[in-house]
């Protein structure tokens, strides 16, 4: 109790007095979660509405290994990624690895099938809905994909929330791949493993509280941006 | 069993002139007529409709009808292209190319897109490459024209059943048609929405466009058609001009049923 008690107070001192360091894991922290999320965005939500609107062979297959894949392990992709950048690895010229670039790749990796599964089923039943008119004022497949993503974009944003909260709580891959290296790739998660590992229970209680807060925050504002529960018939 | 062989539905004026009106400056020849020689949809290896044999010509309201499960709806949509054709010929007077971008169709429940009812009734023209502040200004003249002025900002989905359908109506009527299918729409109105609904169709068979449209509903076939299809069992049975089919009685005995109003099945 004692130590919740003084994880509680500790975050609150560190929030109070800007801690410096504390700013510096915060900003990497969201700067790695959210450019993950748009970018697997970018490939999950049409990659989703893609597979509503085709019909091809092997599409039953295809989905249900984009739905396995939502449940892939971190630390496995995180072994994956980091054997793809290390030196001996294909991608290794490139210099990635124990960076916030490797970082990011490993978090697109685990978030991707997540958002495109979500956008799959979202996307789906807007398409039973929408199928016969579409098809009826002639629109091309890229119209009909552009239209779904955009009336279904409410729906969407849950899973862009969902990809957020598995990328922003994500700590195995991030840590074989970034290497938790103080002032360079070390982030909230990274940090409450650290501190936990070190027996400073009531510093890693308070940045658990920090990275909770933030995770509301950022769902907070993302539900306002996008006017969700306002128009609860859209 | 009477058939469905080589029946024709009475020809307008022939040319484009006969299109009256309706400013078709500048477009390419009709569509119209359209022709079904021998036209049959299938699933799953049961035969839905069909042969069917059907002359839609440049000028008229036709009306479908029949029981359910006769196949009007299917009749309608393979026309439309919405039925996949199993076997026989739809024959349009103009390449395929042009033919999808200048039919439009009616569903029976209105499909509302989650957007408002503006951009309901703009989508098509968006979708065909007018800048969006053009579609929304034509989608606007469009819905006042409808009756729907007052609710452009409103949520499509909120809409009433009789808004709805009205909204589906703009939205199919917006890039002036050539020809128009309507599967039921008044299926699900009150009296009011319906008279409404007709008054539309019949200004928009007043300004050029050929209108198709199946109902079960005796009291506006009557008002409404100009030419009947009456099908059953996924044939079509008669095929006349209202005056011929309502006053001088049915060939058929399923259609002389129907229209007494004896349960036809």
């Amino acid at each position: 109790m004692d130590e919740i008690l003084h994880g509680t107070y500790e975050a609150a001192r560190l929030i109070v007095t800007l801690d410096r360091d504390l700013l510096e894991i915060i900003v990497l922290s969201l700067k790695v979660t959210l450019t993950a999320v748009a970018i697997a965005s970018l490939i999950g939500l049409p990659m989703g509405a893609w597979l509503a609107v085709n019909r091809f062979r092997f599409r039953r297959i295809v989905i249900a290994v984009l739905n396995a894949l939502m449940g892939l392990p971190p630390v496995v992709v995180g072994l994956f990624v980091y054997m793809m950048l290390s030196r001996s690895g294909p991608f290794g010229a490139m210099g990635l690895l124990f960076t916030p670039s490797a970082m990011i790749i490993a978090q697109v990796l685990i978030i991707t099938p997540l958002i495109a599964s979500i956008s799959h089923q979202t996307i789906r039943d807007l398409w039973a809905q929408y199928h016969d008119l579409l098809i009826s004022l002639n629109a091309t497949r890229g119209q009909r994909i552009m239209s779904l993503l955009w009336d279904g974009r409410r729906a969407l944003l849950t899973a862009m929330l969902a990809g957020f909260g598995r990328a922003v709580g994500e700590v195995g891959a991030i840590m074989i791949v970034g290497g938790n290296i103080e002032h360079a790739t070390r982030v909230l998660t990274t940090a409450i493993a650290l501190e936990t590992g070190r027996g400073n229970f009531a510093f890693a209680m308070g940045l658990g509280m920090v990275l909770i807060a933030i995770a509301v925050l950022v769902n907070l504002a993302i539900h306002g941006l996008g006017r969700t529960e306002r128009s609860s018939v859209w | 069993m009477p058939t469905s062989q080589g029946i024709s539905l009475p020809a307008g004026p022939a040319g484009p002139a006969a299109l009256g009106e309706r400013a078709e400056s500048g477009r390419a020849a009709s569509i119209l007529p359209l022709r079904l020689r021998g036209a049959m949809a299938r699933a799953r290896g049961k035969v839905l409709i069909g042969p069917i044999d059907l002359d839609i010509t440049r000028r008229g309201l036709t009306i479908v009808m029949g029981p359910n499960g006769a196949g009007k709806t299917t009749l309608l949509r393979l026309m439309h292209g919405l039925q996949r054709l199993s076997a026989g010929e739809i024959i349009w007077s103009a390449p395929q190319s042009q033919v999808r971008d200048r039919q439009a169709f009616v569903f029976q429940s209105p499909v509302m897109m989650r957007r408002s009812v503006l951009d309901n009734i703009a989508y098509p023209l968006v979708l065909h490459g007018v800048a969006r502040a053009d579609a929304r200004a034509q989608a606007a003249e469009m819905a006042t024209e409808m009756g729907l002025g007052g609710l452009l900002d409103q949520p499509a989905p909120v809409l009433s059943g009789g808004e709805q359908q009205k909204l589906s109506l703009a939205r199919a009527l917006i890039r002036a048609p050539e020809i128009l299918f309507l599967d039921e729409p008044c299926a699900n109105l009150d009296g009011r929405a319906t008279r409404e609904i007709e008054a539309i169709l019949q200004k928009a068979q007043g300004d050029g466009t050929r209108i198709v449209m199946s109902t079960h509903n005796m009291g506006q076939a009557r008002r409404m058609a100009q030419d009947v299809v009456f099908m059953y069992d996924g044939k079509v049975h008669e095929c006349a001009e209202a005056t011929g089919f309502f006053e001088d009685r049915p060939k058929t005995p399923e259609a002389t049923g129907f229209i007494n109003g004896d349960i036809v099945e």
